[in-house]
């Protein structure tokens, strides 16, 4: 996994080297002035010498500058450092995902990939940033101090040793406890979260049952129970503050008796006393800055994962080795297909499916929700490849042709909203839009505000069109056309392009009853092909429908073109 | 004092957000938290001074050790160290003391915070379950649920962090200032001047930085964007083979992005070097001086070693608690802006509710009287206490609802139902029919009161329905709306929801009602089968089953049914169908309907269109009229 990252931070090695190297450079020159004040204690004051003062004091001047520089230059590279590894991972999952098949984007979801992209890279940015300039530091700090105040005074110094030795269990073992209790208390808090989210989308039913008081009662002892983990979880954390102190007290406290006697006994001066109370707290901070760093490695590692998981992803779909470029005609064969979108499930999406179309006809697929409908034709434009058997276009297998070549000749002009808005807002350079009715040059507004739903259609059905495909597939599953429009789309078709082979995917009868063929399909599996006629005598499945949704029963007020 | 993620010098840089009455909001917060935490409040605060001045006095003794302890005793031929190790003691046990308040401050802060939190969640929702729906219509879900996530948790952080911290920063800075001025004020001079020049370099900075953050902050929300909206339209990205130029458009953006990012975290990282070497000039500087001082005829200033070495202790740490200030004071104001929204939503008015008849349940004596009983008999009567005599009346409930003349608007300026008389006699089917937005859901929203009329009158057995009390009201009336909402719990009790004290035999019989009695068993927990997500692992058909169950228990007189619109999956549809049908037996019922079925087994039709009522009838007599029921009926749209 950490190789998979790493090697994004090609472009940005350089940064990623000098900023440590600035950072132990401050950090050793920081270490350093109070050193210099031992001697400026010493040999200066206590010596009256006040041309050693100055001079003592000049290269602590110096040491200050020198830090400050590196600092300075510590923060540049840092921030070119993990702002360019952040964005060169964006890259990189964004290209890889743009290979992803369909059943890719599905294994992680939209909501999925777009949390990678974002939140995943801002928390990698920031954690990289400050490994690079604090993981460094505050090591390095430790050390160096500890071996400073151990050329000092080796005995003094072992009173460090032990207090770090303490506080590093006690934080760990803190840490550890705290951790466990928080996974807890943020899963309840999840909980708590959603059952308000089910309120507000359910406050209708709340109320019309007077559930008020009901969902007022669980919330308060949901809530009450979360304050009591609260409580139990913080409770613990905030032990880390005063078990700080402590060990800081205890340092001053044994350092200023020790050293006193050591001082009076002629083995220390007062001038490294107080160089070695200025270390103690350096040593402390920089090992509490340590358990912090670890905490919010530990809190990225998550997100390395997912982001390494994106990369690391091969597409399910490749072109073949020497794909075929040219589609000879629209026909369509599907031999025995059988498909299901996850390995794991137990019952196929599409279960032995044998159709063969002639180009240029006009077939209708009914179904009901769930019936595989648009599974079916997915696997023409090869979003999907199937699971068993073959699908072959214009005689050939889907999976031999170069897949930008058999998605242009197999055009959707998919009727959902949504979606039709995206093509459009997708394509809003392209050379359609002058075409355009209306003749607008504006940019479509997210959500198609600007358009309305007419226009919005035609606009769809027109961008189908122009890219005069082999293959025409119109999924009006959830389109509201009216009749007379779609006799008139219907009209376009036969005119314009008579040797396309065009697929209707619905769910009312109504508007395939003029399809030549028309395919009943129901839980993955065919149920008749025939045409109207036909199925209403064949097919009884079939002609209930019809009856139901014309004239004993079906939806009112979707019938006519209100 | 543990640093907290995301690091607080980050959080310093980011733009302030707008709060428009600070002062009003930070007050009342305080109220809040007094109200309950008053005595805990104060013992904070208390511990607080007493942790501080610890610390100081612990940095004042190593002037007293070097000057009145291990200098006299250099000089000693004997030293006796007994008054040194009671002095130690001493401070050790004041030290123990400002550990032990240290403590004792974030654990009372802990039930401090955690408290307050638990009642403000508490109260906020039970405020949003008396809230009138119009306000969850005109408040995007999105933003209620963010009050509840990011604004508690930002009020979290100030409670518990910077209030402490701030009133902690306050108090070291005030005491070690008079500590400095105390051992030295020349050096306490220089020292004041150079913080001075700190805050100024720090503000340019943070300026520049703020500046950067705002870039920054504006880029990723395009680059966010562009993501969001190429991921949910990656389907049709590749259909139509746009790879190559969303590629392009993103490739802008990263490197746009990158751009702003690296510039406002190198301002934000460059301040920390700058405060840290500008404290040690500020060290360096008062050293030399300090030490010149010290060596110079000591007459003048009286700065003895001691002094030097505890002043320049103090010097290291007075920027801490300056900086901290600034730092905190931006997430005291992140908190006021999401506190400002948490008392917005407070403040919210509650549904009125002026209604005083009730309903209650009765028992018809001999002679024809009705008395009200406790205990459930199946009949049910309206409680009229009459304002003027005080007289009690009980009118038996019937299910006779009348619409008259109701005009009726989201807002005042914009009707959308206007003129609407409708009649429903007991037990009889009014079916609405109509193109969308022709105002059907909005007659069935006014019926149980979701929303008050603006003109006209509603009566339910003869009363006002602004006379009944909400809660009796929607009682009386059982819904079951097109969109199905469940809640996480088992279908059991999902299904109880109709009627809280039902038994589970009673669930099972109106689950049988609903014909969901066969597909509930075939789950694998049965009736105990936890509900996830609102029934996602149900099919559209279940779920409607499991709604008329519900209405089904409730056993109301009156009901209101939004239809779902049909699909092909007939057999389903025929369960769903039939099971409405028993459920509408011998109810009052108003349907929105989408079958024609249940439109011409209706009592009634009433066709609208634009918020009119353009036609009405039995479905024969509408045909007979040829008008709109009938161009929607035969489907020829004229």
């Amino acid at each position: 996994m950490i190789k998979t990252l790493a090697v994004h931070i090609k472009g940005f090695v350089w940064d990623s080297v000098l900023t440590p190297v600035f950072m132990v450079l401050e950090v050793i020159m920081e270490t350093i002035i109070p050193l210099l004040m031992a001697t400026m204690i010493d040999d200066g004051i206590n010596k009256g010498d006040m041309n050693h003062i100055v001079i003592t004091g000049l290269w602590m001047l110096l040491c200050a500058l020198i830090a400050l520089f590196a600092g300075a230059m510590g923060a540049v590279f840092g921030a070119r450092a993990s702002a360019g590894f952040a964005k060169n991972l964006r890259k990189a999952m964004f290209e890889n995902i743009q290979t992803f098949s369909f059943a890719n984007i599905d294994k992680y979801s939209t909501a999925g990939l777009v949390t990678r992209m974002t939140t995943d890279v801002t928390n990698i940015q920031n954690s990289y940033q400050m490994l690079l300039r604090i993981c460094f530091r505050a090591p390095v700090n430790l050390v160096a101090a500890m071996t400073m105040a151990m050329l000092i005074n080796a005995r003094l110094a072992s009173v460090y040793l032990i207090a770090v030795a303490i506080l590093a269990l006690v934080l760990t073992f803190i840490t550890i406890r705290t951790y466990k209790y928080f996974s807890q208390v943020f899963e309840r808090y999840d909980d708590l979260n959603a059952s308000v989210q089910e309120n507000v989308t359910s406050i209708r039913v709340v109320k019309a049952f007077v559930r008020e008081g009901h969902e007022v009662g669980k919330f308060h002892k949901a809530a009450n129970n979360l304050y009591r983990l609260f409580v139990k979880a913080e409770n613990l954390m905030v032990a880390t503050s005063p078990v700080m102190m402590l060990t800081v007290y205890g340092c001053i406290i044994i350092i200023s008796w020790l050293g006193a006697n050591m001082i009076v006994g002629g083995s220390l001066t007062t001038g490294e006393l107080t160089t070695m109370l200025t270390y103690c707290m350096q040593i402390l901070m920089s090992l509490m800055m340590l358990a912090f760093i670890f905490v919010m490695l530990t809190m990225s590692l998550a997100s390395a994962k997912r982001i390494a998981g994106v990369l690391n992803e091969k597409s399910s779909l490749t072109n073949p080795g020497n794909p075929d470029y040219e589609i000879t005609d629209g026909s369509i064969d599907f031999d025995n297909v059988s498909f299901s979108y996850s390995e794991k499930s137990e019952k196929p999406v599409l279960n032995h499916i044998d159709l063969h179309i002639g180009a240029g006809e006009t077939i209708g697929i009914v179904g009901g929700t769930g019936s595989s409908k648009t599974s079916l034709v997915n696997l023409i434009g090869r979003l999907y490849d199937v699971t068993d058997g073959s699908v072959k276009v214009g005689g050939k297998d889907v999976r031999s042709y170069d897949l930008e070549t058999l998605r242009d000749g197999v055009a959707v002009a998919d009727a959902t909203e949504e979606e039709c808005m995206e093509a459009c807002r997708l394509a809003c350079a392209d050379e359609f839009i002058q075409s355009f009715p209306e003749g607008y040059h504006t940019k479509i507004e997210q959500g198609g505000a600007n358009v309305s739903g007419g226009q919005k259609q035609r606009l769809c059905i027109a961008r189908a069109l122009l890219k005069k495909p082999k293959i025409l597939i119109l999924d009006d599953s959830t389109s509201a056309v009216d009749t007379a429009t779609d006799a008139k789309i219907r009209r376009a078709f036969a005119e314009k392009i008579p040797d396309t082979t065009k697929l209707i995917i619905t769910q009312r009868v109504t508007s395939v009853v003029n399809a030549d063929r028309i395919v009943v399909l129901e839980n993955g599996e065919i149920l008749a092909v025939g045409n109207h006629d036909e199925l209403m005598k064949t097919c009884p499945a079939y002609a209930e429908t019809y009856i139901e949704q014309t004239v004993g029963n079906g939806d009112f007020d979707k019938k006519g073109g209100a | 004092m543990a640093a907290q993620p995301g690091g607080p010098h980050r959080r310093n840089m980011q733009p302030r957000p707008k709060v428009k009455n600070p002062g009003k909001t930070f007050k009342r917060l305080i109220a809040l938290i007094m109200k309950r935490y008053k005595v805990q409040f104060i013992l904070v605060f208390i511990c607080i001074i007493i942790s501080v001045l610890a610390s100081v006095q612990g940095t004042l003794f190593i002037k007293n050790l070097i000057d009145d302890y291990i200098v006299p005793m250099l000089s000693q031929p004997t030293p006796d160290f007994t008054p040194l190790l009671l002095a130690i003691s001493r401070v050790a046990v004041f030290y123990l003391i400002g550990a032990a308040a240290n403590y004792a401050q974030s654990r009372i802060m802990v039930y401090v915070t955690q408290g307050t939190m638990r009642d403000l969640r508490c109260d906020l929702f039970q405020h949003m379950e008396s809230l009138p729906i119009k306000y969850f219509d005109t408040h995007p879900h999105g933003d209620i649920m963010s009050v509840y996530t990011n604004d508690v948790d930002t009020l979290r952080q100030m409670i518990s962090q910077s209030l402490p911290q701030v009133f902690n920063s306050v108090i070291t800075i005030i005491s070690v200032l008079a500590s400095m001025f105390a051992i030295s004020v020349p050096l306490t001079l220089v020292t004041l001047v150079m913080v001075f020049a700190v805050m100024m370099i720090s503000k340019t900075l943070m300026g520049k930085s703020s500046r950067y953050f705002l870039a920054q902050q504006t880029d990723l929300g395009k680059a966010n964007g562009y993501i969001e909206e190429m991921m949910k339209g990656q389907k049709v990205v590749k259909v139509f083979n746009h790879e190559k130029k969303t590629m392009e458009d993103f490739n802008e953006l990263n490197e746009t992005l990158f751009r702003s990012s690296y510039n406002a975290n190198m301002f934000a990282n460059i301040l920390m070097p700058i405060n840290a070497q500008m404290g040690n000039l500020s060290y360096v500087l008062c050293a030399v001086v300090g030490g010149a001082l010290a060596t110079a005829a000591s007459g003048l200033f009286g700065l003895t070693l001691g002094s030097l070495v505890s002043f320049l202790s103090f010097n290291k740490s007075f920027s801490m608690p300056i900086n901290q200030v600034s730092q905190q004071i931006n997430s005291i104001i992140m908190a006021l802006a999401g506190a400002e929204r948490i008392f917005s939503l407070l403040d919210e008015p509650s549904e009125k509710d002026e209604g005083y008849v009730t309903l209650v349940n009765v028992r018809e004596e001999a002679d024809g009287t009705l008395t009200e009983t406790k205990e459930r008999t199946g009949r049910w009567a309206w409680k009229h206490t009459h304002q003027a005599t005080g007289e009690i009346e009980y009118k038996p409930l019937r299910g006779d609802l009348v619409m008259d003349d109701v005009d009726f608007g989201y807002t005042d300026d914009k009707m959308v139902l206007h003129n609407v008389t409708i009649y429903a006699n007991p037990g009889q089917k009014i079916a609405f029919v109509g193109s969308t937005g022709a105002g059907k859901t909005t007659i069935t929203n006014l019926i149980n009161r979701f929303y008050d009329i603006q003109d006209g009158k509603i009566r339910y057995d003869g009363i006002n329905i602004n006379k009944i009390k909400k809660s009796d009201l929607r009682r009386s009336l059982g819904i079951v709306l097109q969109e199905t909402n469940l809640f996480s719990d088992t279908i059991m009790e999902n299904i109880r929801y109709g009627r809280l004290d039902a038994t589970d035999e009673e669930v099972i019989a109106a689950a049988k009602l609903a014909n969901a009695d066969s597909f509930i068993r075939q789950l694998p927990d049965g009736y105990n089968t936890v509900i996830k997500a609102d029934g996602g692992n149900l099919s559209q058909g279940q779920r409607q089953m499991l709604a008329i169950a519900r209405a089904a228990v409730a056993d109301p007189p009156a009901l209101i049914l939004d239809e779902a619109t049909s699909s092909i999956d007939t057999r389903t549809e025929k369960m769903v169908q039939d099971s409405m049908d028993k459920l509408m037996k011998d109810r009052t019922t108003f349907v929105i309907a989408h079958r024609l079925s249940t439109v011409k087994n209706s009592d009634c039709i009433i066709v609208l269109e634009q918020g009119r009522i353009i036609e009405r009838g039995t479905h024969d007599q509408l045909l007979e009229q040829k008008g709109k029921y009938y161009q929607l009926y035969t489907g020829n749209a004229s």
